[in-house]
């Protein structure tokens, strides 16, 4: 596409005013992001018209980096995605393993884990990013859990993995913001996982809250998803002085980086 | 006589400069509209709006105050539920309650120290609250209050994190929200145990999102908590 054809469009006024659904106010966004970046390279006409593919792979423009940031938060929050929910489908279908008086609980979490996984695709899509496939998981680890065979090995792992979800989404907040119904999303999906990691861990005897680093009766390695909870400092402010660290800590839940995210997530899979 | 004035903080503004985090500049308190009304003896005009009415502010200090008001809320009544509980509470119970109060304590008393200390001209003042349906001797009611103002939580700073222009204010409601869901979740098992209630269809849509609510909606939902009454201009609450 040529630069003059660019500028035509981009001074459509139909471009920039016409009502928009959500999903389509994000593809919108989207293809302005591409377009900006195309015209973001040196404007001689003749590195356009004679290396076209150099300005298309430009990582240079700010739109493009801005718009990559965004959608390698959501990629990763697909990949986290994608492990809960084949976790909670094998988990389910395994005969005996969930206790009856459980399997309310995790069909629900379930359900939404599969539908995290469909919205997420659908969002990366609608901002042009062809969303990754799911992984190839090992849930036992090589061998050193057995959580399809042990209950409490399923409820151990299934705790790990919700506190991770919601501080890998927690993690993303500021990569996502630049898109606010993007951002609306993740926060909504955040909460989600909150409730879960609150009713997985009240199933297995501890509070629906993390105190201190304190996963609650959690192997050691597991130890990776609970590092920093135990902050008591927040923007300044002392969260230990009223009640203690315990309440402080419990008080504020932390995030987790991309990196470290993707660090614990990358245990499970295998390719 | 009668007179009537409005407070606005407009021209407030918070240094968004990550260093200097939560810092103020411009503060400006605009007094608009006073007005005097003469009157004579035989003219009883009786008038139960007795003082200004506090507007929350523009951009993130509108937000804060937000999220302070709500907490606020939160704190005063887990505040009434700890300091006489329901009626046959059991012990674990009284654990979760306990708890809950103190961390909304803490998120109240965070957003009074962060905001205090940001904008001290345009901090929210304590605000009075009322419980008018409320029974704290019954267990019922106790739960279902929590239980609609754990969610009432969730649903405003999922709804507010639009607004917030600092990326380092935006991870701090990151941080309390997820506390929040947590409880939201606590309270409904203890209200149907064992069930999909934590995490209920009538709060999770098809597409797995929770809740998520302007805050005109919050307000006018919770409104009828709040005794002392306040306005949010630039979020069409007034």
């Amino acid at each position: 596409m040529n630069i003059l054809k660019i500028l035509d469009k981009l001074s459509d006024d139909k471009f920039f005013t016409k009502e928009a659904t959500r999903l389509e106010t994000i593809t919108g966004i989207s293809n302005f992001g591409k377009k900006a970046a195309m015209s973001a390279v040196p404007l001689g006409l003749g590195v356009l018209m004679s290396t076209p593919a150099k300005a298309e792979t430009t990582s240079s423009s700010s739109a493009m980096a801005f718009k990559s940031t965004l959608t390698d938060a959501l990629q990763l929050a697909l990949t986290l995605e994608y492990l809960e929910d084949e976790y909670y489908r094998i988990g389910l279908a395994t005969p005996g393993l969930i206790q009856t008086a459980d399997r309310a609980i995790f069909s629900q979490i379930s359900k939404h884990e599969t539908a995290h996984v469909a919205f997420l695709k659908s969002a990366l899509t609608s901002l042009g990013e062809n969303p990754k496939s799911k992984p190839t998981f090992d849930f036992t680890v090589k061998g050193n859990f057995m959580p399809f065979t042990d209950y409490q090995q399923f409820l151990i792992l299934a705790q790990a993995f919700e506190d991770t979800g919601v501080r890998a989404y927690k993690g993303q907040a500021g990569n996502v913001m630049s898109n606010k119904d993007v951002l609306t999303a993740a926060l909504q999906i955040h909460s989600v996982e909150a409730r879960h990691a609150s009713e997985v861990r009240r199933l297995r005897g501890n509070k629906g809250w993390i105190e201190l680093a304190n996963g609650g009766n959690m192997p050691s390695a597991t130890d990776a998803v609970y590092a920093g909870e135990g902050a008591t400092v927040q923007a300044g402010f002392n969260t230990a002085s009223a009640f203690g660290p315990e309440a402080g800590s419990a008080s504020f839940d932390e995030v987790l980086s991309g990196t470290d995210a993707a660090a614990i997530a990358g245990l499970f899979i295998v390719a | 006589m009668k007179k009537t004035i409005s407070v606005s903080n407009q021209g407030a503004t918070l240094d968004t400069n990550r260093r200097n985090f939560l810092k103020l500049s411009g503060v400006g308190l605009a007094i608009a509209g006073l007005a005097l009304v003469g009157c004579n003896d035989d003219d009883m005009i009786i008038d139960n709006n007795m003082g200004p009415v506090f507007d929350l502010g523009k951009g993130d200090v509108g937000v804060l105050n937000y999220a302070y008001a709500l907490e606020q809320l939160e704190a005063d009544f887990y505040t009434k539920v700890v300091n006489s509980f329901y009626t046959g509470i059991t012990d674990a119970e009284k654990q979760v309650f306990t708890d809950i109060y103190r961390h909304e304590v803490i998120h109240r008393d965070f957003f009074k120290a962060a905001i205090g200390g940001a904008a001290p001209n345009a901090i929210l003042p304590t605000l009075e609250f009322q419980y008018p349906n409320v029974d704290f001797k019954s267990r019922a009611s106790v739960l279902a209050t929590a239980k609609a103002l754990e969610d009432t939580g969730v649903a405003a700073y999922n709804g507010a994190g639009r607004y917030i222009a600092n990326a380092d204010y935006l991870v701090i409601a990151g941080k309390i929200v997820s506390v929040e869901a947590r409880h939201a979740a606590a309270i409904r098992d203890l209200i149907n145990p064992k069930s999909s209630d934590f995490s209920g269809d009538d709060v999770i849509n098809a597409m797995g999102l929770d809740l998520a609510k302007e805050p005109k909606d919050i307000v006018a939902a919770a409104g009828g908590f709040f005794k002392t009454p306040f306005t949010w201009k630039e979020r069409g609450i007034s």
